[in-house]
């Protein structure tokens, strides 16, 4: 007797109406029903951080949430991230860097770096590990991604002190 | 693994909660922040009929003082408490134990009293409980009760919670002038379930404890108050004494053995962070080279 439940939820801005079982969890929506699959879905049990998105400003395990759960709130994704222009510095950086391989990490990776980034413009190498502590990366090592944010971190504060100063 | 299919009903207050779980006994379990209940389904570790979605309730969030009583709503999330100014205030010991709970992420969403009633032994919270000497407020269709947190942990996932009871909010005393805590964890990762982990209050009075309270956590099926710190209360702390402590707490503790460590390394970790832990307190760093 499990029965669909109606939700409405905005995703990367757009108005989101749906029927979802209540099993479904909200990465296996965004993946399946709206077709984004940036959002990468790995241990589904909350360890590797592949499937991390934003629901109203704060990252969260998309895995670990129902699609019900979602309900009338605002959903971003790595699309979403990744259009609006927000990330694309932390994206050259981590190209630059060579801060992926298979990129099966990356877009959790980028969702976490990018929250850190916003509440600490300029985090030191061991607050970039804590912060990413929840996320696996299998290819790189993690030094590798460290530089990348640390350089976006310096780039966004130089930009920003020159624009004070201008 | 994804979870197997189960009905799902949305709380729409305390008492509609309350009605479901009457209505469907241990078949309905109640998601709040779900970063625990989530992973145990989709591993299919459990498999519940229904769940009570109690996400809505916004009378089970919030974190306000009364006078010498802190009440923390039981849907507040671990980012709420960690950025609490109230929290940081009157219960510190909280504010340094958040950030060693999982990884921002969950953080975000994992809530206090769902980490409470789901009753990890290796988790912080429960012990962070213990030592600040809550009391957790749960409510059932005939009422209300609070229960001591020494009492409400009662085995590995287990609490004095009934099937259909709901924990509404936890409620600690405020820190007093002198008050003093301690916190720290063994883990292999940053963010991993400890090893072992102690969490700590204390009043200092002219460097000797006029109050103690020791929590370990990892060391057995609940969260334990180590009864040893009694002894330590009002006494000239040497280093024969705390040597003695540490062998008294050995003999104290019956850890068990898993895959991350054998009873004997859980001890021996136990016995390095109660070291450490007295030292913090009554900050005399010579204190923390002890040993049994």
């Amino acid at each position: 007797m499990t029965v669909q439940v109606p939700i409405s939820l905005k995703v990367n801005g757009e108005q989101v109406d749906a029927l979802v079982l209540p099993r479904l969890n909200l990465a296996d929506f965004l993946r399946e029903q709206l077709q984004l699959t940036g959002t990468h879905v790995g241990c589904e049990h909350g360890v590797c951080g592949a499937c991390t998105v934003r629901v109203n400003g704060d990252i969260v395990r998309s895995c670990l949430m129902l699609a019900v759960q979602a309900n009338n709130a605002s959903v971003e994704t790595i699309e979403g991230l990744s259009d609006s222009g927000e990330i694309a510095d932390l994206q050259a950086a981590f190209r630059d860097r060579n801060a992926l391989q298979c990129g099966f990490c990356t877009p959790g990776m980028l969702m976490a770096a990018q929250d850190l980034l916003k509440s600490e413009p300029e985090p030191t190498r061991e607050r970039i590990r804590e912060h990413l502590s929840g996320n696996y990366c299998r290819c790189t090592g993690y030094q590798a991604i460290v530089d990348a944010v640390e350089t976006t971190a310096h780039a966004r504060a130089g930009s920003a002190g020159a624009k004070q100063a201008s | 693994m994804k979870a197997s299919a189960f009905s799902y009903a949305r709380a729409t207050s305390v008492g509609n909660a309350l009605d479901l779980l009457a209505a469907h006994g241990d078949g309905a379990k109640l998601l709040s922040g779900g970063q625990s209940l989530m992973p145990a389904m989709n591993l299919r570790l459990i498999s519940p009929d229904l769940l009570v979605d109690i996400g809505d309730l916004v009378e089970l969030r919030g974190i306000e003082r009364n006078g010498g009583l802190l009440r923390i709503g039981a849907l507040t999330r671990h980012v709420d408490l960690a950025n609490s100014p109230e929290i940081a205030a009157h219960a510190p010991l909280l504010t340094e134990a958040i950030a060693h709970v999982a990884h921002p992420a969950i953080r975000n969403r994992g809530t206090l009293g769902g980490s409470l009633a789901h009753a990890d032994p290796a988790s912080e919270l429960p012990a962070c409980m213990l030592a600040l000497n809550a009391t957790i407020v749960v409510r059932g269709l005939a009422g209300e009760r609070r229960i001591a947190a020494a009492d409400f942990f009662t085995g590995i996932y287990e609490t004095a919670l009934s099937a259909e009871e709901l924990l509404v909010a936890v409620e600690l005393p405020v820190a007093q002038k002198d008050s003093v805590h301690f916190f720290e964890e063994l883990a292999r990762r940053h963010g991993d379930y400890a090893i072992v982990g102690v969490a700590a209050q204390a009043i200092v009075r002219g460097g000797a404890f006029t109050d103690l309270r020791i929590a370990f956590f990892a060391v057995g099926d609940r969260p334990v108050l180590a009864r040893v710190a009694a002894s330590l209360i009002n006494v000239a702390i040497t280093p024969a004494v705390m040597s003695n402590t540490l062998a008294v707490l050995a003999e104290e503790l019956d850890p068990q053995e898993d895959q991350q460590a054998s009873a004997a390394m859980r001890r021996h970790l136990a016995k390095v962070l109660l070291a450490r832990c007295v030292a913090g307190l009554l900050d005399r760093a010579e204190l923390a080279g002890v040993s049994a």
